[in-house]
């Protein structure tokens, strides 16, 4: 069983946040580089399908390309399918764990917090993971794109009382 | 055509699709890791600069799995452009050609536009607001939604919650306004 102070804890982190995941097993280091693996992996996706370019993002909102929304759309149905066979035949993790869920309730602030980073997004042509992908492609200028959104997130931390949710 | 000149040409919306998509049970089986990628930048700020903000004391080490995915991406881009570069010429629109050549963008050659993101550009105002503001705005935007196109638009939906619908669609809204009225403005400077 849990204890409270670990609850706390969790739910501190799940704050604002979808990527929150809470297996309550301990693995050695090395299980964490299957992780990079699938990082790898994903970055040179986003360099070979041109989902990095700052070109496709203007070309997504001035709706003169299918490209990205072709991307993202796909991405959705296999994700949908891919959770819905995991739920219906209750599959399990690589270590036996039963899979979580974690439901996301609404604030305001995936209305505004939404649209300023929609208008972030159309800026620098990119989103968080691109960034990471555009700096390893020799982009190093944007080293500074991603520095300032880091400095963004932690304004957010510093202002998030403020702020309406 | 060969396999490697296949994978080196651009690849098609379906096969990015699928595989972004497939990364979705993939962090699940593999360790019941909720896919999302923004949060990253919050594991930053806890591990360098918590300054005692509530919003950043929690234990980091849980999620640096999180950080190795996205050390992954980077690694994954510099993979990518070493030895799977493009051979053929980058298609882009004519008509955003046309625009962007009005603001003095004649390279289209890169995935970025290098004549306007570059090291000399970052001190004059266009270049500080399309690198600084914009990276700003991601950053603090992201985590005000609580989650970017990963953790909302893929993960969220995947999972058919509708506050990541609502966040996704002002995303779009967002991202659409930007681009058509706002940014001309900014790339005429």
């Amino acid at each position: 069983m849990k204890s409270n102070q670990e609850n706390t804890e969790f739910e501190l982190r799940s704050l604002d946040a979808m990527c929150v995941n809470e297996s309550q097993m301990e693995h050695k280091w090395y299980h964490k580089i299957k992780y990079l693996v699938v990082g790898i992996l994903f970055g040179i996706v986003f360099v070979k399908a041109e989902i990095i370019s700052w070109f496709r993002i203007q070309e997504m909102f001035r709706f003169q390309s299918f490209h990205m929304y072709g991307v993202i759309g796909s991405a959705v149905v296999v994700g949908v399918i891919s959770v819905w066979l995991i739920r219906k035949f209750d599959i399990k993790t690589i270590y036996g764990e039963s899979i979580q869920f974690h439901p996301k309730t609404f604030n305001k602030g995936q209305i505004y917090g939404g649209l300023i980073f929609g208008f972030g997004w159309a800026i620098t042509g990119a989103c968080p993971g691109p960034l990471f992908a555009q700096i390893g492609t020799g982009a190093t200028v944007i080293l500074m794109t991603l520095l300032s959104a880091i400095a963004g997130t932690w304004f957010y931390g510093l202002v998030r009382e403020k702020l309406p949710h | 055509m060969s396999f490697i000149e296949t994978i080196t040409h651009p690849w098609p919306w379906y096969v990015a699709g699928s595989i972004v998509g497939l990364t979705v049970p993939t962090l699940l089986i593999i360790g019941n890791k909720t896919f999302g990628i923004s949060s990253s930048l919050r594991h930053i700020c806890a591990a360098c600069i918590p300054a005692n903000l509530p919003f950043f004391k929690y234990e980091w080490k849980k999620e640096i799995w999180n950080l190795l995915f996205v050390l992954g991406i980077f690694l994954g881009g510099v993979l990518a452009s070493h030895f799977l570069s493009n051979p053929v010429p980058i298609e882009i629109h004519p008509k955003l050609v046309a625009e962007l050549q009005g603001y003095g963008i004649s390279n289209f050659n890169n995935l970025i536009p290098v004549d306007i993101l570059n090291w000399h550009a970052l001190f004059s105002l266009r270049g500080f607001i399309l690198i600084v503001v914009g990276g700003f705005m991601v950053g603090f935007g992201t985590r005000y939604a609580g989650g970017c196109t990963s953790g909302h638009a893929i993960m969220g939906l995947s999972t058919l919650q509708w506050p990541s619908l609502v966040a996704t669609c002002c995303f779009m809204i967002g991202g659409i306004i930007m681009a058509n009225f706002i940014l001309p403005l900014i790339l005429a400077l």
